[in-house]
């Protein structure tokens, strides 16, 4: 049996071997990969995750039993230093020697440490590996203790603001330092970089263009970056990204022939100047080229395959460098040839600094093809463009149309329909996947959702960049058969959560009995009833006292039924704020009906083991004292989790207590989807674990950021910024527009992350629909928010003034016994009801 | 607990040789149930308004043995009258008692009569 030994466990060497498995010739080899990571090949593109994610191995691209599942010996931690050609072996650091018949070099690259003086100093990072990461972060967490807040990035391309942004998110002030005199040089023209640079300085970072690092100043931690031009800048850490140098050592050191300026030399085939040696990924340098992408890496890996397999594929003589910016709260994109310099071309502007917008395209002087462009601000165009670009179809006779939009009609998709594109036309250029595959997918049977599809075929795995494509491409396929694809709610309404909304509110409808009447069948469940219950107050902000037969269990009775069928009660104390007084109130009725007595999660006081019939007299007492009703038992606002802020912490920069308050005061009662929690923290501290919310607001210089979409619980996730440095007003406003927009599109039972999971566009598109306005609809969501908390009314306290209403809580019809069958068992000094 | 479960046995409507009066139809709430005592037992009873149906069951969930499914919702599957558990949402048939969540416990069900605005469950003595 002949072997394949590729060296570098990477993205692209990951690659090789998703290819390797499933050739049909897979078996007539042995397979040997060495990589020097500890890890497993994982996911780099979206290495910025790192941060946000609870385990670095949620970023491997497949765990380490599917390498023994698949018959690939994989040796990790484990550095090829040398290859002896002649007798077709590696040698491992260790030095022990590996025969091949085939080697594949996946080495990748590093990143390029520019020779400036100090570079060694404690405090300088690179930006490539879950290892540097972590590195970063800890740096970062041990200088923020120190009141230590200064971060640079050398290098403002692709990469360093990416890393500019993971510094921000780690709460450092972070500079960006670039010897050009623009931002991504290479994508974009000085308009573009102008306009990105306002909006990343808007965002807190601050932007050194033209500037000459000549030192790095400091003891033995850094200091200061001194400048060429004189100047320099007080930085407690570096992170450095300018640019990456391929990982050919190796190579070059066993005469494998190698570039001038580095990268090993390769033909169409993959091949290097020596037979049965392939290079890919990288470290490649093909056409003259060093590619920092994963899609041309992943193509080169089918080619080295096929090759090795005695095949004739050949690489593609011109590889696409198209880049979408992640992560930086701001737009952009640019494909093609951003800048031409020749006279074929002819070049469309168009800039709104208003809105912070910049388009450009080039296309060709007879206006039939587009050559490039640069989005910046708006990249909703990005991936039409794209497809009209990468296929060179035909452009529409007003070629200004494509970034303008068609004036005076009804604005609709330049390409007429994503089935009108090609069934060769690349769609996903990551995974290389074809429109004709996604089509098949689902035409033949295989896949029968989006999900299906993304899981079959790969596509928007790897930058996601074109989901939105595919999501558009899978939904208007399914159109195609006659099929559409709905999550209904049960069988007796067959329409998702926000048509029901939509029709509630366009019909006006009453009540539940009308709703079935209108629009539904049979006579209701417990799955539609609580749904219709969250719509009917989201719409009118009625109370659970109004609908009682729909109201979920717990909002019938108004409280948490607990283990044996007793009640928990939980009064609202806003922002976790409260006075001795209510403290005293709150023992003294623990201690009058006997109840278990804890502090929850959500900084406030919870009462166990109230039976049904004493809930009233229990809640007129406290009601009495001033207290509310905490909704604990509803899908509605439950917390606004406040630390002690500036009032008192020696750390604190606003006031977030009071902040707190007045948003868990304005959101009361608010009914929605799922249930909501908030969060205010006076400092990036976060001691409210505001980022662990549905809302998140956090106290940074010059005003608020506001983080959405956060959850605790089984799927902890971080919430994401929707906007920063915002006054209270903007802040109450965006969260008014945020919450209203949850409220109408959510399906029931989806908490704000898993909503935002499946929002098409995701949180660029959240942000353009609460920030930038693009439905049109903010002013409608901030009156609806108001008129909802207008009509707030504490239902306790209705309950309690109405006999009619009281008369759920009667525990039998035909007696005035209560439950005998009770049992608690002692608890500490408390109790608890006897054990299941 | 055995005799507990025990006390709860389904009586078919040709069986009932004692119809007990527990109160009158205003005293029950529409589209949802109330819970009645007779002796050491406790039955929960349900009102659908839409059908002008009726129907009883034991008060006790079979899954953790809790007095609570007068508390639970109600509504239909496929025509089934069925009621579900406010504490783990297990669904029941009001018809017959059966899961329908297809797990093997069951609820006894009894048959309910209106005679002049007064509401009475049968029981066997
Ligand atoms: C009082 C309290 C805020 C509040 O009003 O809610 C608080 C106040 C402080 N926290 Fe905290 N933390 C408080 C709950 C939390 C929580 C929430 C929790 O534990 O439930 C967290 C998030 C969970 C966690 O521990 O990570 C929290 C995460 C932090 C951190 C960040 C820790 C980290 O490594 O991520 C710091 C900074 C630090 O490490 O010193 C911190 C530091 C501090 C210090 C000690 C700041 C300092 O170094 O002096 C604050 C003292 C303020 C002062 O001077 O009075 N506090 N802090 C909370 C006291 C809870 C208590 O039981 O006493
Ligand atoms: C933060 C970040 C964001 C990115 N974002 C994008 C993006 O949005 N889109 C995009 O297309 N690309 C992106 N990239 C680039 C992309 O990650 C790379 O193009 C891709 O990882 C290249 O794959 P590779 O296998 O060639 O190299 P690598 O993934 O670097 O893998 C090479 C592996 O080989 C190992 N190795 C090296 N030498 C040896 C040896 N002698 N013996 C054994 N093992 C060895 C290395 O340790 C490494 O694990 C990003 C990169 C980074 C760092
Ligand atoms: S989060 Fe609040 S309590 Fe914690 S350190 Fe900052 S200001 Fe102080
Ligand atoms: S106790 Fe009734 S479903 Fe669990």
């Amino acid at each position: 049996m002949e072997r394949i030994i590729l060296v570098g466990n990477g993205m692209v060497g990951y690659k090789f071997c998703e290819k390797l498995i499933a050739h049909p010739n897979r078996n007539q080899f042995d397979f040997l990969v060495f990589g020097e990571e500890v890890r497993p090949a994982y996911d780099r593109v979206h290495l910025s995750e790192y941060f946000s994610l609870e385990s670095p191995d949620d970023l491997l691209l497949a765990p380490l039993n599917w390498y023994q599942e698949n018959n690939i010996t994989l040796r990790t931690s484990e550095l090829i230093s040398w290859i002896d050609t002649e007798n077709k072996k590696v040698f491992t650091h260790k030095d022990e020697s590996f025969d091949y018949d085939y080697l594949v070099l996946s080495t990748g690259s590093s990143p390029f440490i520019p020779p400036i003086k100090g570079v060694e100093k404690e405090g300088i990072f690179i930006y490539r590996t879950i290892e540097d990461l972590e590195a970063i972060q800890n740096y970062a967490d041990k200088l923020k203790l120190k009141g230590r807040f200064q971060s640079a990035v050398l290098g403002g391309g692709l990469l360093g603001l990416e890393a500019a942004n993971a510094s921000k998110e780690l709460g450092m002030t972070t500079h960006v330092i670039e010897f050009a005199p623009k931002l991504m040089p290479r994508q974009l023209d000085q308009t573009a970089s102008d306009l990105l640079q306002s909006k990343i300085e808007s965002l807190g970072m601050k932007i050194h263009l033209g500037k000459n690092s000549k030192e790095i100043i400091g003891e033995s931690e850094i200091e200061a970056i001194a400048f060429t031009d004189g100047s320099s800048l007080p930085i407690d850490m570096i992170i450095i990204s300018a640019g990456i140098r391929p990982r050919d050592e190796v190579a070059k050191r066993s005469g494998i022939a190698v570039g001038p300026k580095g990268g090993i030399l390769v033909n169409n085939k993959m091949e290097t100047s020596v037979p049965g040696i392939y290079a890919i990924g990288e470290v490649a340098l093909y056409n003259q080229n060093i590619y920092g992408l994963v899609a041309p890496g992943y193509e080169m890996a089918g080619v080295a395959l096929d090759q090795i397999m005695g095949g004739t594929k050949l690489m593609s003589p011109s590889i696409d460098m198209s880049t979408q910016l992640k992560l930086v709260g701001t737009e952009v994109a640019s494909f093609g040839d951003p800048f031409p310099e020749n006279e074929d071309t002819v070049v469309i502007r168009y800039e709104n600094k208003q809105r912070g917008v910049y388009k450009r395209i080039n296309i060709r002087k007879d206006g039939t093809r587009l050559l490039g462009g640069i989005l910046v601000g708006d990249t909703s165009d990005y991936n039409t463009l794209f497809q009209l670009y990468l296929n060179e179809m035909k452009l529409p006779e007003n070629a200004e149309d494509l970034i303008l939009g068609q004036r005076g009609t009804e604005s609709k998709s330049l390409l007429g329909s994503v089935l009108d594109l090609p069934a060769a036309a690349q769609i996903c250029s990551c995974e290389s996947v074809s429109k004709g595959a996604i089509c098949d997918a689902i035409q033949n049977g295989t896949c029968q959702d989006l999900k299906g599809v993304i899981r079959q075929t790969k596509a928007s795995t790897c930058c996601g960049g074109c989901k939105p494509m595919v999501a558009d491409l899978v939904k208007e396929t399914f159109k195609s058969l006659g099929k559409e694809v709905k999550e209904t709610i049960c069988e007796h309404f067959n329409y998702t959560r926000q048509e029901l909304f939509d029709l509630v509110k366009i019909h006006q409808t009453a009540g539940y009995d009308e709703a079935l009447n209108q629009f539904g069948k049979g006579h209701g469940c417990e799955v539609c009833k609580p749904v219709m219950a969250s719509i009917f107050a989201s719409i009118f902000m009625e109370t659970a006292n109004k609908q009682i037969a729909i109201q979920d269990s717990n909002d019938r009775f108004l409280a948490n039924i607990q283990r044996n069928g007793t009640y928990s009660i939980v009064p609202r104390v806003p922002g976790g704020e409260i006075t001795p007084e209510k403290l005293v109130v709150l023992g003294q009725v623990a201690k009058k009906y006997d109840l278990y007595t804890k502090i929850t999660g959500g900084q406030r006081i919870d009462l166990f083991g109230a039976q049904l019939n004493e809930l009233p007299m229990i809640w007129k007492e406290l009601i009495d004292a001033g207290f509310e009703s905490g909704h604990a038992y509803g899908k509605s606002l439950r917390t606004v989790k406040s630390c002690v802020g500036s009032t008192w912490c020696r750390f604190g920069m606003h006031d977030s207590v009071s902040f707190a308050i007045r948003i868990e005061e304005r959101y009361k009662g608010l009914r929605s989807p799922h249930k909501l929690k908030g969060g205010v923290s006076g400092c990036i501290r976060e001691c409210a674990e505001a980022r662990g919310k549905d809302f998140g607001v956090i106290a940074v210089e010059g005003g608020w950021n506001l983080y959405v979409c956060g959850n605790g619980g089984a799927n902890p996730k971080h919430a994401i910024l929707l906007a920063s440095q915002l006054d209270d007003d903007t802040c109450i406003k965006f969260l008014d527009r945020f919450l209203i927009y949850y409220i109408r599109t959510a399906g029931p039972l989806i908490r704000t992350s898993t909503w935002l999971e499946k929002l098409e566009g995701g949180i660029e598109y959240l942000k353009k629909v609460v920030v930038d306005d693009c439905l049109g609809m903010a002013e409608e969501f901030e009156r609806e928010m108001d008129g909802l908390v207008e009509k707030y009314a504490c239902e306790w306290k209705e309950a309690i003034e109405n006999p009619e209403t009281l008369k759920r809580f009667k525990p039998f019809v035909n007696t005035e016994e209560s439950d005998d069958q009770l049992v608690f068992v002692p608890l500490r000094e408390q109790k608890m009801p006897r054990p299941w | 607990m055995e005799e507990i479960v025990s006390q709860y046995q389904t009586v078919k409507p040709a069986e009932v040789n004692s119809w007990v009066k527990v109160g009158l139809i205003h005293d029950f709430p529409e589209n949802a149930g109330a819970c009645i005592k007779y002796k050491s037992r406790q039955i929960a009873v349900y009102h659908f308004t839409r059908t002008q149906k009726w129907y009883a069951c034991q008060n006790l969930c079979p899954h953790k043995m809790e007095m609570v499914l007068s508390r639970g919702l109600i509504g239909d599957t496929e025509g089934i009258p069925k009621l579900a558990c406010p504490m783990h949402k297990k669904t029941f048939s009001l018809e017959d008692g059966s899961n329908l969540n297809g797990e093997k416990y069951s609820i006894a069900t009894y048959p309910v009569k209106i005679e002049e605005g007064n509401v009475y469950i049968g029981f066997v003595e």
